[in-house]
């Protein structure tokens, strides 16, 4: 087990650097002076001179990598323009809302998926399953930012039964506030694992061991909730991992329309401000997250199951 | 040709194109089934609801909305086909070269979208169109630079496979040269799961131009792009809920048509046997 993690630490390094060379080619790209481009037009050329000295402009470009690397190394990831603090700090009050929307949505996506995905499972082929399929199609063809807005006007302003927007202190509070936000993303991240989960239960359901299971003389009852369902729950987690950086893709929509003052709000008021260090400090801050959570995710298929561990 | 004379035998396929066949023939109808001009400002006519003569009521500034929903379908369709098709004619040919020699391209490849991949598709589409500016053409940079490398991955999975099979074999008996067995014997086959995926491809980029629009860093108004139409009935959304309704409709019409269409291909395209 221990060597299994070791491994897959290991893996990470190159993938990680790679991350980072991303990011930093990022703003390699812009057309311009990032200086100038980012300081706007009020800017004197002392000041920008002091801009790109900071930055490490003046220096070549392998050490301006070294510059950037050091930065997500050291865990600052560059300096806000706009906020003037190590994007690191912006980020430490904000991560707790975002992460609360990935796990919150997640919780919601399975509470969906789930049902669906037994009831196609159980009924394949036949017109159940091609109806809830359909009904999958339509959830999935909706755009999240929109339905935002149809859930704000149906169940916020319509029936007032949740707030337009926002965080409360405290966690019962935040549950309830931030349910809609966590609902738009949940759907759609129900609708993309509802397909890989009934796929995964009609898989156990022709495993050797279910019908031993039968063969024993257990009842289907028996044989569906002691066998087949745990054995697809555990391939939910890595069907959960491989949707990963959807899910913490889809808070970056929500959270600006609720405003909720997560990672993906930060995300789109530097792009707003034009704080280029603190949009590529993010962007390689999510493809971390994600990568970690992927990581997560795999130590937990692992643990839960006795045939990644013996491999 | 064969793809057209199968799909619409799958009733998914088939309801999926007349989804799509019943857009097109509304668009090109337009100016006789609704004719207003989708740009020209008329005050005394703001905030209709839904009637006989305006299908989806007009906006705060009198403009019909069911011609300007129209005319958001001529322009978000060919601003989705671009995003999708151009980046999966490229990932198409990286994945063949990448799947049919391997060696040092393949093992580039793969390193590439392991690290690409680790990036939320929105952030990495928000993130380079924030540093570029917010323009049409940066969308479509934007959309191309995230979108070539899925169907890289998957052309070069079925590459591989189909390069040990024993038709391909064959032409190497043949002496045929690389480039006749890759464009006429292992492209037609590679190509059919990245056409079925592409069509969920659309599905999720017309969302995708719809909420960069949103955000205010995609199309500029005054186009009549789905997006722009719906962050503006934001303000007016409790007067005026048409105004936010029926642009969304019209995103979840092309993507349940697209996703339908999807359906259709993957199995119109399965070999029999």
């Amino acid at each position: 087990m221990f060597q299994v993690i070791l491994k897959r630490l290991l893996m990470l390094v190159p993938v990680l650097i790679g991350i980072t060379l991303i990011g930093f080619l990022l703003l390699q790209v812009m057309p311009g002076d990032p200086a100038s481009r980012a300081m706007g037009t009020r800017a004197s050329p002392e000041e920008l001179e002091a801009m790109r000295r900071l930055w490490g402009l003046d220096q070549p470009v392998w050490v301006q990598y070294l510059y950037f690397l050091r930065d997500c190394v050291t865990g600052s990831f560059g300096v806000s323009i706009f906020h003037k603090l190590p994007v690191i700090d912006l980020v430490a009050a904000r991560l707790p809302f975002t992460l609360g929307i990935v796990l919150y949505s997640t919780l919601i996506a399975l509470l969906v998926a789930l049902p669906f995905a037994i009831m196609a499972a159980l009924n394949r082929g036949n017109p159940v399953d091609s109806a809830i399929r359909q009904v999958f199609v339509v959830l999935i063809a909706m755009p999240p930012f929109w339905l935002c807005y149809v859930l704000i006007l149906w169940l916020a302003l319509g029936l007032g039964w949740f707030p337009t927007g926002g965080v409360g202190d405290g966690f019962a509070a935040n549950v309830y506030r931030l349910f809609l936000p966590s609902l738009v993303v949940g759907l759609s991240t129900a609708a993309l694992i509802q397909q890989s989960l009934r796929s995964a239960l009609i898989d156990t359901m022709k495993a050797d061991y279910v019908d031993t299971a039968r063969a024993k003389g257990l009842n289907g009852r028996a044989v569906f909730l002691r066998h087949i369902l745990p054995n697809s729950l555990i391939s939910t987690i890595s069907i959960i991992g491989v949707r990963v950086s959807w899910i913490i893709g889809g808070t970056v929509v929500v959270e600006k329309i609720f405003s909720v003052p997560g990672l993906g709000s930060l995300l789109i008021d530097a792009i707003v401000s034009r704080d280029l260090p603190v949009i590529r400090g993010l962007t390689v801050f999510f493809a971390i997250m994600v990568v970690i959570v992927n990581l997560i995710t795999d130590i937990c298929y692992a643990l839960a199951d006795p045939r990644v561990r013996l491999e | 040709m064969l793809v057209l004379k199968n799909l619409p035998r799958s009733p998914a396929g088939a309801i999926g194109l007349a989804m799509l066949l019943v857009t097109l023939l509304a668009t090109v109808l337009t100016p006789w089934l609704s004719p207003w001009d989708p740009y020209a400002l008329d005050f005394g006519a703001a905030m209709q609801a839904p009637s006989a003569s305006h299908w989806f009521g007009t906006d705060n500034f009198g403009r019909d909305i069911f011609t300007r929903v129209m005319a958001g379908a001529v322009f978000d369709l060919r601003l989705a086909l671009i995003c999708v098709f151009v980046p999966m004619a490229f990932g198409v040919a990286v994945g063949m070269v990448a799947g049919f020699f391997g060696g040092w391209v393949d093992a580039a490849l793969m390193r590439l979208t392991d690290i690409v991949w680790a990036f939320p598709f929105y952030v990495l589409v928000l993130a380079i169109v924030g540093v570029l500016g917010a323009s049409e053409t940066n969308l479509y940079v934007a959309f191309f630079l995230v979108n070539w490398i899925g169907y890289a991955r998957i052309v070069r999975g079925e590459t591989m496979l189909i390069s040990r099979l024993e038709y391909i074999e064959a032409t190497r008996v043949l002496r045929f040269g690389r480039i006749r067995v890759m464009a006429r014997h292992v492209l037609p086959n590679a190509v059919t799961p990245a056409l079925v995926y592409s069509m969920s491809d659309v599905v999720l980029t017309v969302q995708a131009i719809a909420a960069m629009s949103f955000f205010g860093l995609g199309v500029q108004p005054p186009a009549p792009e789905w997006g722009i139409l719906i962050v503006e009935s934001i303000d007016y959304m409790r007067e005026a809920p048409w105004m936010t309704l029926f642009p969304g409709l019209a995103i979840v019409w092309i993507g349940i048509a697209f996703s339908l269409l999807g359906e259709g291909l993957s199995t119109a395209l399965k070999p029999k046997g």
